[in-house]
């Protein structure tokens, strides 16, 4: 187990390096001068330009001011902002929380809706009950998540009316921002009525969790009833079954952790999916998150919050990716033969 | 315990959702949100003559000494009681208002009211090079500067805590408009001195401080601004807890959250979405003449259209309703003059030409126009509300034209090139317009024909006539609207008979609200304005 966790580890330590040096290059490919795409400063005067060569160490050679790049990438100095001047780390500290909770409720709905489903759908292998399931899943994956959020907003919001489908929450509450979860926020804060707020922040989380969710509830089902039809169809289950169990109690008591456990790792995956989908149906329903804040900074040729963006988003996709593999190889004791690591 | 908390939140909002809901409207009832266009480039409208930062700005945070009245668009008092000119118009005294307070806020609490210290500071800044506030964020004031204020102003001095004079180098009766514009506010000068004092002067700029309806309280850019109610407002109890600007850049999004309740006010709707607004039971449109004109110039310094007889004939051959009811879909007024209805100056009686195209044949026979005369028009690239379409207009032109057998071509140039290439006069006659940016006459009989806007590029006919400058200019060396009167009729008078120019039409200008808000007036010039803002439950 020692040697598992040291080979992610690693795994961990080399992607994030490499994605520092994507980075770092990356402020020498956009256009413009390298120091203004790594520090954020616009056109720096002499005096400025000076000091901030020897902070980021541009004249000792790649090697070196790589080193400082990582040093100063480490402590949360990120730089600042070309449009807006803002530290970009504190930016970021602030909008990708708002993505990660949108793709946590959305990721939650999609298990709570996909897991049983997938269930169903297993379990009556062939049966009309699992061709609808199949079908509609079908028509929810191939569905494009940014049409999907444009119609639930046509259907929802503008035609029959009550959903809101921008923002948060009401910008009539002033909600101070704490940890950037919009919902622990609101209970944080003293604002009055605070039932009111919350129940106005969930009615804003409704049509972007929808639009998320339905994709991923669509793998999700596709997953479960395939991983419940291998194993309803193995030797144990007929066994179980040959004992004279009936067909509740061979599902519950053999089938239902079988046919978990092994498609738990590519369930967390949808995370990662989640996330990137995210940021598109941010920018459709003026979510302040992470995709809003780059897609903003793309328009904006703000180029060291690309940089920054980039490397927050997809640091975040392999930390979460890596630590969902680790815990499942905790908990499923089957996967610890597999020593080497895989992506 | 977090969790704990969070699940009896959950539990009783879902068991008192019944109750909620009045309770909900009545909160709602204290803010009323506003979807604007653009983020203001700065908080202090001296500094940028955009509309977007007039809107946010003018007459949320500040008062000016003197205000516009929607209506009939004259000059009315603000935070100046009542004011006095001397006889040879150079000396404007102004008797302030006592007991008006500044905002306080958690950056800032006056000490004082507002006094004659206030209006010397505001207009000092930009009006004094050396003024140790001139250079702060910029040291540039467009609006003043365009209008050549700090060579007209010669002086302004306090007489007594309530009392200002200012003294001009040279008679100017469109002054007190001036006062009255979004850009002439009045900053506070003990919060401009404690910055100082704390080596934050930019601060002015950007946490502003005001004697106006809302004070400032939060702005995030591209995103909102909060404003909250100034209590202690002097022209009584203002309405709203909470004024917030939600920033969205795009129409077609202002005007779904319009629809789903998440705006109660949206900035501009495309003239496409109107029927929208128009068709809903639950949002109001509402629109009014604007201060605009479009209009259809004549180059009088090329032949033929040096002839009057030329320009006249033209004039006639036009069906300008034809033009109104095909390009503005019924959202402009047809014009008499230069100035719109809404303009104090419009003269009812006054005199226009009318279509008759088999005189204005009989004219160009006269000026020796033969049948088949080649002439160009050029049509702006770009839409504005003085006139949304100058292609359509000038196809139905070159229609028109053809009746009385002149063959028209349409020009037409990406916008900047547009503009460069009919300052060189490259073109034969032109549809485009002119948007005032304040309630006086002034405005649009100067730049629009005066010899002098020719060479700022104003004077689309290139038309310079003494007898036409010397009478505008008559016109300002009174301040008894009577006496312009008089002569602003004469100049008409002359333009009927001349014809630079063909005035087509003024566009209205448009507001869009949620059924259940009043007191919300369109101002035909500058920007909105919401201290009288209600909002009422349904």
């Amino acid at each position: 187990m020692l040697i598992y966790l040291g080979r992610r580890l690693n795994l961990l330590l080399i992607t994030l390096l490499i994605l520092c040096i994507a980075s770092y290059i990356l402020a020498f490919l956009f256009p413009g001068d390298p120091l203004t795409n790594l520090s954020g400063t616009p056109s720096p005067s002499d005096d400025q330009a000076q000091q901030l060569r020897l902070m980021y160490a541009l004249d000792e050679g790649a090697l070196a001011g790589f080193w400082q790049y990582l040093k100063l990438t480490l402590v949360g100095e990120w730089g600042l902002s070309l449009s807006s001047q803002n530290p970009i780390f504190d930016d970021i500290c602030q909008f990708l929380p708002a993505s990660i909770e949108l793709s946590l409720y959305a990721m939650f709905v999609s298990l709570l809706v996909g897991i049983p489903l997938g269930i169903i759908a297993g379990l009556n292998h062939r049966r009309i009950s699992d061709m609808g399931i199949l079908s509609v899943s079908l028509v929810g994956f191939s569905l494009p998540v940014f049409w999907l959020a444009l119609l639930l907003i046509l259907i929802f919001a503008l035609q029959w009316g009550g959903l809101p489908m921008s923002g948060r929450v009401s910008l009539l509450y002033d909600i101070p921002h704490q940890t950037g979860f919009i919902l622990l926020d609101i209970i944080m804060s003293n604002v009055a009525n605070k039932q009111q707020v919350l129940l106005d922040a969930l009615n804003h989380l409704i049509l972007p969790t929808l639009s998320l969710s339905i994709v991923t509830s669509s793998l999700v089902i596709r997953l479960t009833r395939r991983s419940v039809i291998n194993v309803m169809a193995s030797d144990y289950i007929k066994a179980a079954f040959a004992k004279g169990l009936s067909r509740p109690q061979v599902f519950w008591r053999h089938g239902m952790k079988n046919a978990l456990l092994p498609i738990m790792p590519q369930l967390a995956m949808q995370f990662t999916v989640l996330l990137t989908n995210a940021m598109i149906v941010e920018v459709i329903f003026s979510w302040p998150g992470i995709g809003e804040w780059l897609i903003q900074a793309i328009y904006q040729r703000d180029f060291p919050a690309i940089r920054g963006g980039m490397l927050a988003v997809s640091a975040l996709v392999v930390i979460v990716t890596i630590s969902v593999d680790l815990l499942i190889r905790m908990i499923y004791p089957l996967s610890k033969k597999q020593i080497h690591a895989q992506v | 315990m977090i969790n704990r908390t969070y699940l009896g939140l959950m539990l009783s909002c879902t068991l008192s959702i019944g109750c909620q809901d009045i309770n909900d409207a009545q909160v709602k009832q204290q803010g009323l949100i506003y979807c604007s266009e653009g983020s203001p480039v700065t908080f202090n409208p001296q500094l940028d003559i955009s509309g977007t930062t007039a809107d946010a700005t003018a007459h949320q945070l500040y008062n000016g000494l003197l205000d516009f009245d929607p209506d009939s668009s004259k000059v009315i008092p603000a935070l100046a009681d009542s004011w006095l000119v001397s006889e040879d118009g150079l000396t404007y005294t102004f008797q302030l208002r006592k007991d008006v307070q500044f905002q306080q806020t958690h950056y800032f609490i006056p000490s004082r009211t507002f006094n004659a210290d206030d209006v010397l500071f505001s207009i000092n800044r930009w009006r004094q090079p050396n003024h140790p506030y001139h250079k702060i964020s910029g040291g540039i004031y467009p609006y003043f500067e365009s209008l050549g204020l700090q060579d007209i102003v010669a002086e302004v001095n306090k007489l007594n805590g309530y009392r200002v004079e200012i003294k001009l180098n040279r008679p100017d009766s469109s002054f007190l408009a001036t006062l009255a514009t979004d850009f002439a506010v009045i900053l506070s000068a003990e919060y401009a001195e404690q910055l100082m004092q704390a080596g934050t002067p930019e601060l002015l700029d950007s946490q502003p401080i005001g004697t106006g309806p809302f004070k400032f309280d939060k702005f995030k850019k591209n995103n909102f601004i909060r404003y909250q109610r100034h209590e202690n407002y002097w022209q009584g109890h203002v309405q709203q807890q909470q004024l917030i600007f939600d920033i969205t850049p795009t129409s077609s999004m202002r005007l779904a959250k319009l629809i789903t309740g998440e705006c109660d006010v949206i900035a501009f709707p495309a003239q496409t979405e109107l029927r929208i607004v128009d068709e809903r039971q639950d949002l109001v449109l509402e629109e009014k003449p604007g201060l605009n004109v479009g209009f259809w110039a004549f180059n009088t310094t090329k032949a033929p259209f040096n002839d009057a007889r030329v320009r006249r004939a033209m004039a006639m051959a036009i069906d300008r309703k034809a033009l109104l009811d095909a390009v503005y879909s019924d959202s402009a007024v047809s014009s008499k003059g230069l100035l719109p209805p809404t303009s104090w100056a419009f003269d009812e009686n006054q005199r226009e030409v009318h279509y008759n195209p088999v005189a204005a044949r009989q004219l160009l026979d006269e000026a020796g126009i033969a049948r088949g005369f080649r002439m160009n028009i050029w049509a702006m690239p770009v839409q504005r509300a003085y006139n949304p379409n100058a292609t359509k207009m000038a196809e139905l032109i070159q229609s028109y034209l053809d009746k009385v057998g002149i063959r028209a071509d349409i020009v037409s140039y990406e916008w900047a090139t547009f503009r460069r290439l009919l300052k060189q006069g490259m073109h034969d006659t032109v549809l485009i317009g002119w948007s005032a940016d304040n309630g006086d006459p002034d405005n649009f009989y100067r730049p629009l024909l005066s010899c002098s806007a020719i060479a700022s590029g104003t004077n689309r006919a290139n038309w310079c006539m003494q007898e036409y400058d010397a009478l505008i200019d008559e016109a300002l060396r009174f301040t008894e609207e009577e006496k312009r009167l008089h002569y602003y009729r004469q100049a008409n008078e002359l333009l009927v008979e001349e014809m630079p120019l063909l005035p087509i039409a003024h566009a209205y200008r448009f507001q869009a609200y949620r059924e259940g808000i009043s007191g919300m007036q369109i101002n035909p010039f500058g920007g909105i304005r919401f201290g009288q803002a209600r909002k009422e439950s349904k």
